[in-house]
């Protein structure tokens, strides 16, 4: 007996021990050549950024370049190169996890050049199953009995932000109040089945079976789509504008300026497009998009678009939804 | 959340070698002073426990009150957290005492009970200490998640208590199995030939002898499932009120990049009190087994 015991304990031991090493080499692994350029970029766009990264390895300026990306949640990546993880260029869901990394570890001029420092727009849209099971039309079917929508939690994801201000600033949009439209943002808590960590996790969950309803963008439903999934989605007649901001950090190679040129560019924009993201050049040729409703005419004009601007700008929003006191905190974080 | 499991294995020690251990105490205050070598060794224990364990922990209670106690109080008042908190240390408890009874039964049926397959039975108990927690929270989600193979346990709280059930399983069966085996037979024997039925021998000279043992591992595995996260992380939906559970909670605290300074502060708090309810609950247990141990 107690010699089983003994075996099964450096058997353990054993296990470990591999698994750590494991674990040390990949992360050895990991380093860094002259020609690449290190990206940090939240969840979603990783499958735009991938053939933005193979193409601008055709270009001159891109040859034999490779992009190597790191993605994660909007806020979590943010603060992950505010406390030094090496970047060339990161690229954000919301403004705001963007200007932190002013004047540290971003030039303050980020923002003058002919996008203001935009690489993609998105609009947030309603996902639901392949079908439409519940016949949902808009922001209003969300609170019906057995709706159970999966959305990320707004501290660490961009995304989330953007979807509790759409589901808010609808009813605003619709001529209602304040107080409306905290009562309806209080209800569309209750109906939350599940808040990820990220917009893709989000989805992830969503399409391994969990809730019925996801809110995300636009970009991500057509990529879900593109990618097979069975599920429809959406697009509110009353509904936010995405704004995705990207720059290149303090001391980056000539190439990563180079590559953030290329994002901005007609060919980059086109890029952007066919993933699924509403270009910030105007003027881009958008053909033909696979996985939209139409794919045709992929991003139909929305009828009441909300800006961030029209609401005041993003340090605005973040305090007022956000912060500790904030619309949305106390609604989430309030006895339900 | 390290800060629970790096103070576990400090209870083994003052532990399972209960009784032993504090003829031996008893024996050094009574007889030799600490000799040049031992008085060495000690001091590095002592430098060794304070690096390790001491200082880290003294770390985050003081960022807990940075804000004096005010802000400490604020932190962990807010329904959210409340709700959390009392989530994590309620499922902490159920699960370690059905791992106080179940454990035993383990440990029981292996060490008295010879039967076929009971050398795999041995290797399967210690998979949940092998495999990393991230591994345990996916083993979980493929058998229970929303497109699993079993029932649907996403986002409940009984799929919280299953996880913790999975890596708290070792512990009471680790701890009680070896005094299992070195439990003396002989006045069981004299015991059951007195006319005591296998119940009462059970009763009164199996299972004082063992208390210790399953109040230690008892202990252990409540720490384990307060500051537990890799294994939950997947299987809960992170409802604020319902699954969102206090490791969950302090790991949002710390991605928030709005209002850094603020958020590790409350993190902070959190933190500190599950180590007091961790605190708290070794030293009840660490009461219960010198009584024990008194009686005996």
């Amino acid at each position: 007996m107690t010699t089983s015991l003994l075996r099964t304990r450096r058997f353990a031991a054993v296990a470990a021990a591999t698994i750590a090493a494991v674990v040390g080499v990949s992360a050895c692994s990991s380093s860094s050549s002259a020609k690449s350029i290190r990206l940090v970029a939240y969840s979603v766009p990783q499958p735009a950024y991938d053939a933005l990264g193979t193409a601008f390895a055709k270009t001159s300026a891109g040859k034999g370049v490779s992009v190597k990306g790191s993605y994660g949640p909007s806020g979590s990546q943010s603060k992950a190169v505010l406390a030094g993880q090496q970047a060339d260029y990161v690229a954000f869901s919301v403004e705001p996890d963007l200007t932190k990394l002013v004047p540290s570890k971003v030039a303050p001029d980020w923002n003058s050049g002919p996008t203001k420092g935009l690489v993609s727009d998105s609009v947030v849209v309603i996902v639901v199953r392949k079908g439409n099971p519940l016949h949902i039309t808009g922001w209003d079917d969300l609170t019906k009995p057995g709706v159970e929508i999966v959305t990320p939690v707004p501290s660490s994801s961009g995304s989330a932000k953007w979807n509790i201000l759409a589901a808010y600033e609808h009813v605003i949009a619709e001529g209602g109040t304040p107080a409306a439209a905290s009562a309806y943002l209080k209800s569309f808590f209750a109906h939350v089945k599940s808040r990820a960590s990220s917009g893709s996790q989000a989805t992830q969950q969503f399409l391994s079976g969990t809730g019925n309803v996801l809110i995300s963008y636009e970009d991500e439903a057509i990529a879900a789509r593109q990618a097979g999934k069975p599920v429809d989605y959406i697009v509110p007649d009353q509904t936010v504008l995405i704004e995705n901001p990207a720059a290149v950090t303090k001391g980056a190679p000539q190439v990563a300026k180079d590559f953030l040129s290329f994002v901005e560019s007609e060919q980059g924009q086109e890029i952007f497009a066919s993933k699924g993201f509403r270009p910030v050049l105007p003027g881009t040729k958008v053909g033909t998009v696979e996985g939209a409703n139409d794919p045709s005419n992929p991003f139909p004009s929305v009828k009441k678009l909300i800006t961030v601007a029209s609401l005041g700008g993003w340090t605005k929003v973040n305090d007022e939804f956000f912060g500790d006191n904030g619309i949305s905190t106390k609604l989430e974080g309030s006895t339900s | 959340m390290t800060v629970q499991l790096e103070e576990a294995p400090a209870v083994d020690p003052a532990g399972a070698p209960v009784a032993s251990g504090r003829r031996a105490r008893r024996s050094a205050r009574t007889g030799l002073s600490l000799g040049a070598a031992s008085g060495l060794s000690l001091g590095v224990v002592v430098l060794w426990m304070s690096l390790l364990v001491l200082l880290p922990l003294a770390a985050v209670v003081g960022k807990a009150f940075g804000s004096g106690w005010h802000g400490f109080w604020s932190a962990v008042t807010q329904p959210e957290t409340r709700s959390a908190v009392l989530l994590t240390v309620v499922l902490a408890l159920l699960v370690a005492m059905v791992n106080a009874v179940m454990g035993t039964l383990i440990a029981w049926v292996l060490v008295r009970e010879r039967f076929r397959g009971s050398a795999i039975v041995e290797f399967v108990i210690d998979i949940p200490f092998a495999l990393p927690t991230v591994v345990a929270g996916l083993v979980m989600l493929a058998l229970y998640g929303s497109d699993g193979a079993g029932p649907d346990l996403f986002g409940t709280r009984a799929g919280l208590a299953v996880a913790l059930l999975f890596v708290t399983l070792p512990f009471t069966v680790r701890t009680v199995q070896p005094v299992l085996i070195d439990l003396d037979r002989d006045s069981e024997q004299a015991a059951a030939s007195l006319g005591a039925s296998s119940p009462v021998v059970f009763r009164r000279i199996v299972l004082p002898q063992l208390l210790p043992a399953i109040a230690s591992g008892t202990a252990l595995a409540f720490a384990r499932a307060l500051g537990e996260y890799g294994s939950l992380v997947f299987i809960s939906s992170a409802i604020p009120f319902k699954t969102e559970f206090a490791a969950q909670i302090i790991y949002s605290k710390l991605q928030d990049s709005d209002h850094p300074a603020q958020a590790t502060q409350q993190a902070a708090a959190i933190a500190t009190v599950l180590l007091l309810a961790s605190v708290l609950v070794l030293v009840l247990l660490t009461i219960i087994e010198r009584r024990v141990a008194r009686r005996g």
